[in-house]
């Protein structure tokens, strides 16, 4: 095993799977010459060449039609936003094509295509930089929609995407781009579709994806130190198709559940995990789902605020201390 | 000699390609006329936008293009795929929703598809299919192939961000790719010269430095002639070229819109009719002899009996199974 940063785990991925099929291309702003905004990309441009390491003018909805089109006549594009928040400029493409064209047109016309980039907050980015945007985009039939939460996963996921003969979309994090980790040698792939326990534990089930594992996994040690209790942090990795039947069987085991997300309350994520839980595991439920959000405002810039805004270790503890009935 | 037998069989082609162009155009006026009847009947339903009136620029195109070329419209695009070669049977039928439609019944009106023929929709959100010929075209120059693909949108769509994204990008990454901009001067009913800066369409494509044209829409020779042109230079450098076709839509917008409405007169849709495209070709054929008032009799009684025939398919075809409800959702 290999120790790598997030980055270097999805670069990884790409270059693996670009060398695997010539029909693979990565296409989006400052991926070429600049090496990515956030350096995923680093490398590729001299490896590939511009003709399948594409440089685009800033025109998000443009560059994701020339995905979605470059898709319907056969290849495999890689589109990769700067980040999501500038990708809803570009959602018509993604919800009105790619997402509906192997519908309407009967079966005849697939889109295996990746759309991949940062999202959710970072650090003091204001209001439009720092949005979670996984609830709109898992809303969307013939969407399947990953969040890694570690560069295996990045990888794993990544190549599963990249494969699949879908639009994928890929979550990344701003601020899990410096992450290191071990990573399998040699093929690697995570499935799409399936959770993964990232600690196991009896009493409580934290499910997370993303970010928020980390700020799970802490409050889970937070939860083992003072107050004796063992919670099982559960990652979602993949939000569509969501891994039903991984949420129900740690909260078979638990009976109670804390569901962490970085979106907003409002018709989130965790809605439709609480939805899920309620419908199949209500007689197996010692207490109410609790849900741990971003607040539900535009994001603050001033760091104290913005603190409170996100979801944090302490607010999960909280949370789990009432389904517990530690209060 | 020789160059004589030469001359003559080259005519003689060209009189058979005009031939089967007004062939395909009454074919299109004829099928959409059915259209509309069988609308009226509550058999179609949902948005069902006609032809009528514009049918040379989609023959006139298609018969320039080649069978490995690649063709994407808007929801106006029964005429286009009828001229592309998709069966009548499976046009109407995916109209009225069948099983055996074009699209197996889940597209219906805006979004027809025959991958087989390259013809990759009907799209339903204004100018959002734009960038998608631009995409086709990238992956023509991708696999080193002398495709081009063709895409037809109206001239409202002109003033959507979604075309100039699509022509900067096919611009500077060279794509073989032909911008048919059917101009019928109105989006719904507003007439383009109340919500356009610039009213001549193809003067967008300096800010693009491409290759463009006005063209006659009326005249389909004028549309195959300006397709080869643009043609010829998608395959032979892979660049783009912006068609401004001059037609008009003697029907209203979709079938839930009058004849002529209040945005426009029905004088200007009656001066308009004298220009029609398949009157012009015919009297040009029948002014060379290669036509006679029997034979054009002939050729209207054969496409009525096709579309007939497509109405009679459409309606004993089977719905879609319930079950078609959730396949397709996603790929294997
Ligand atoms: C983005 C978007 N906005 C509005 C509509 C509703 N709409 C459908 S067709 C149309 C007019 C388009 O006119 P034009 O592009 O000139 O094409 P034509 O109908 O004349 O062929 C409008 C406003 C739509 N489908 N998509
Ligand atoms: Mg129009």
């Amino acid at each position: 095993m290999a120790t790598l940063t997030y980055r270097d785990a999805l670069n990884q991925a790409l270059r693996e799977e670009m060398q695997r099929d010539p029909n693979v291309f990565l296409m989006g702003e400052e991926v070429g010459v600049y090496q990515g905004a956030y350096k995923v990309s680093r490398g590729l441009l001299e490896e590939f060449g511009p003709k399948r390491i594409v440089d685009t003018p800033i025109a998000e909805l443009g560059f994701a039609g020339v995905g979605v089109g470059a898709a319907m006549a056969g290849l495999r594009p890689v589109i990769e936003f700067m980040t999501w928040n500038f990708a809803v400029l570009a959602l018509d493409q993604i919800v009105n094509s790619a997402a509906k064209i192997l519908y309407e047109s009967g079966g005849q016309v697939p889109i295996p295509i990746v759309f991949r980039g940062p999202n959710g907050a970072a650090l003091q980015l204001a209001a439009q930089h720092s949005q979670a945007w996984e609830s709109w985009l898992a809303h969307i039939p013939g969407l399947k929609v990953v969040a890694p939460a570690t560069p295996a996963d990045a990888k794993g996921l990544l190549k599963s995407a990249i494969r699949d003969n879908n639009p994928v979309i890929v979550l990344e994090g701003e601020m899990l781009y410096n992450l290191k980790g071990e990573v399998p040698d040699g093929e690697h792939i995570v499935p799409i579709g399936r959770a993964e326990v990232k600690r196991p534990g009896s009493d409580v089930t934290l499910i997370c994806h993303s970010k928020t594992v980390a700020v799970a996994l802490k409050a889970a040690e937070q939860l083992a130190e003072h107050e004796g209790a063992s919670a099982e942090v559960l990652d979602l990795r993949s939000l569509r198709p969501l891994d039903e039947a991984a949420i129900l069987e740690s909260v078979a085991r638990t009976n109670r559940a804390v569901v962490v997300e970085e979106g907003w309350p409002h018709s989130g994520l965790g809605a439709q995990v609480v939805d899920v839980i309620q419908r199949d595991a209500f007689d197996q439920l010692d207490a109410p789902v609790l849900r741990v959000t971003q607040a539900d405002v535009p994001m603050p810039y001033n760091k104290q605020l913005e603190r409170l805004a996100k979801p944090s270790p302490d607010r999960v503890v909280a949370a789990a201390r009432r389904v517990l009935y530690l209060d | 000699m020789a160059t004589a037998t030469a001359r003559t069989a080259s005519t003689s082609a060209h009189t058979e390609l005009e031939r089967r162009m007004l062939r395909q155009m009454l074919l299109i006026r004829r099928f959409e006329e059915k259209a509309a009847e069988a609308y009226a009947l509550g058999k179609i339903g949902g948005f069902c936008h006609l032809y009528i009136g514009q049918e040379a620029v989609g023959v006139g195109s298609l018969a320039a293009l080649r069978e490995d070329d690649y063709v994407i419209s808007s929801y106006r695009e029964h005429g286009q795929a009828l001229a592309r070669g998709v069966p009548a049977n499976a046009v109407m039928a995916e109209l009225f929703g069948k099983a055996t439609g074009c699209s197996k019944g889940k597209g219906g009106s805006m979004h027809l598809f025959d991958a087989g023929r390259r013809f990759l929709g009907g799209h339903g959100i204004v100018g959002g299919h734009i960038p998608l010929a631009a995409g086709i075209g990238f992956a023509i120059r991708y696999k080193g192939g002398d495709q081009v693909c063709i895409c037809y949108f109206g001239e409202a769509a002109v003033n959507i961000g979604a075309f100039h994204e699509a022509l900067n990008m096919a611009s500077v990454y060279k794509l073989p790719v032909i911008f048919c901009c059917e101009n019928n001067r109105y989006g719904m009913g507003t007439a383009f010269e109340r919500v356009a800066a610039v009213t001549d369409v193809v003067e967008h494509a300096c800010s693009y430095d491409m290759a463009a044209e006005l063209v006659d829409g009326m005249d389909v020779l004028a549309v195959y002639a300006a397709t080869e042109r643009a043609a010829d230079r998608a395959r032979s450098g892979g660049h783009p070229t912006l068609l401004e076709v001059r037609t008009y839509r003697y029907m209203g917008h979709s079938m839930s819109d009058p004849l002529h409405g209040v945005y426009r007169t029905k004088e200007e849709v009656e001066e308009q009719r004298k220009r029609d495209p398949i009157s012009q070709l015919a009297l040009k054929l029948k002014e060379e002899g290669a036509l006679d008032d029997a034979a054009l009799d002939a050729l209207d009684a054969e496409v009525r009996a096709q579309t007939d025939e497509a109405v009679r398919f459409a309606e004993a075809s089977p719905d879609p199974e319930p079950a078609e409800l959730t396949t397709h959702v996603l790929a294997d």
